[in-house]
């Protein structure tokens, strides 16, 4: 089972198994990962499921579509790698994928 | 104070079938929510977006869903105190008394909170000294447009809000438009007007670029911004619009003495009450096993409630089930005889 990483902005950070076709929200949301708050469900309707993900993994994921990048705008603090980690779907090809939490989500 | 047979609080689709629910069945109600108009996420974060699992209605958007469950709740004439938030929730014997932020007070032995995720609010800027500008020289929103005129207005955000409120305030102001990324998200016509306004120098657009600092004493003297190439630039401000859409709060909801786990009010799935007898919680707002955030699910968990409203309404009667298909009672009541 893929291990996912989520830090937060302090460096903490917490490693947990995902299961293949989880979201990484939905990861995070199951184990209770402080962090992400995933308000709307994972209907990409708040942007309080924002992270950041590291360049090399950024690369690996599809491109992000027009609505997610929308709502990104919404998001606290957006950066040029921010995702919304309800719309990245976990597969063996993402273990080991590290995201980091923003210091607030709204 | 007024007196009816449940408060319902949320607007969203689940309560405006909570007014069906309970209305077939004779009882009344009133909907209070704190936006201002009926639908909850449905209106507020995806009217134009398609949903495709109600039952029987293979395809709808947010507001056509609104407009239908409106439509449907038509016959019972209820009311809607819109722009409203519940504040606080009393006992008193067999009733609970529910008293607004608008200061309204209402009576009933049955309380449904269908409250989604919360309330909505703006999303705020998370910047130093923020709130101290804040509804003098910041704004989340525009109420009063006289307050705009002859300034020098920094408007932020990406969206609608931001696209429209640069075209309108253009008119007596001079604006700065500052977004995140290059592209704007907006209807075709709008971002063309946008852009003859940045070739007339009535609108000055500031991309990619992020608030860095709000500067002034007492009132905002300027801004500066950050580019994604690292440079600042310092804006002459006189008033800071904000448009980063809503967020969703709990609120108030969470200190009714209600057992919560996870933002959720935990109920049992057989009428979904709560803790307290005839508060019932149903929605996305309520947790049970094997719970799903489905407007469906809301649909079914508000129509097993509504049952056991009717019992604490009108503990005299007996309730009987009936069919809206058959019943004449129904059907007198949804104004069909």
């Amino acid at each position: 089972m893929p291990k996912i990483t989520y830090k937060d902005k302090e460096g903490a950070s917490r490693t947990i198994d995902v299961d293949n076709g989880l979201s990484v929200m939905e990861g995070a949301i199951q184990k209770n990962i402080p962090g992400i708050d995933a308000d709307c469900g994972g209907s990409m309707a708040c942007a309080t499921c924002h992270v950041y993900v590291e360049q090399k993994w950024l690369d690996k994921l599809p491109k992000a579509e027009d609505a997610e990048v929308d709502m990104i705008d919404m998001a606290y603090e957006p950066k040029k790698n921010s995702r919304l980690s309800c719309q990245i779907i976990v597969s063996d090809e993402l273990d080991g994928l590290i995201v980091t939490t923003p210091s607030k989500q709204s | 104070m007024k007196k009816t047979d449940a408060i319902i609080i949320g607007a969203g689709p689940v309560g405006l079938f909570a007014v069906h629910q309970l209305g077939i069945k004779g009882l009344k109600s009133v909907v209070i929510d704190n936006l201002d108009k009926a639908g909850g996420q449905c209106i507020e974060l995806y009217p134009d977006k398609p949903i495709y699992d109600i039952p029987a209605v293979p395809e709808c958007t947010g507001e056509e869903l609104t407009k239908k469950l409106l439509e449907q709740i038509q016959p019972f004439k209820t009311d809607l105190f819109l722009n409203e938030r519940v504040e606080e929730v009393k006992q008193e014997k067999e009733n609970w008394i529910v008293k607004t932020n608008q200061n309204n007070r209402f009576s009933a032995p049955n309380i449904i909170i269908a409250g989604g995720v919360g309330s909505f609010e703006p999303r705020k800027l998370g910047i130093k000294d923020a709130e101290k500008f804040e509804d003098k020289y910041l704004f989340y929103a525009v109420k009063d447009k006289d307050k705009f005129k002859n300034k020098n207005i920094s408007i932020f955000g990406g969206g609608d809000s931001a696209l429209d409120w640069a075209l309108e305030l253009s008119k007596y102001s001079k604006i700065n438009l500052i977004h995140r990324r290059k592209e704007f998200r907006g209807a075709p016509h709008t971002l063309s007007e946008i852009k003859k306004l940045e070739n007339d120098g009535k609108i000055f657009i500031k991309t990619p670029c992020q608030l860095e600092s709000i500067d002034g004493k007492n009132n905002i003297d300027s801004i500066t911004v950050k580019f994604d190439n690292g440079k600042t630039e310092n804006i002459k401000t006189d008033i800071v619009l904000s448009f980063f859409g809503l967020i969703m709060k709990l609120g108030p909801i969470a200190e009714w003495g209600l057992n919560m786990s996870k933002k959720t009010i935990e109920v049992n799935a057989k009428n979904f009450e709560t803790n307290k007898k005839g508060i019932f919680a149903v929605g996305d707002i309520c947790s049970y096993p094997g719970k799903l955030k489905l407007i469906l699910s809301g649909f079914h968990e508000v129509a097993l409630a509504s049952v056991e409203c009717f019992k604490r309404a009108r503990p005299n009667e007996k309730y009987r089930f009936e069919f809206t298909t058959s019943s004449k009672t129904i059907q007198e009541r949804l104004g069909k005889k």
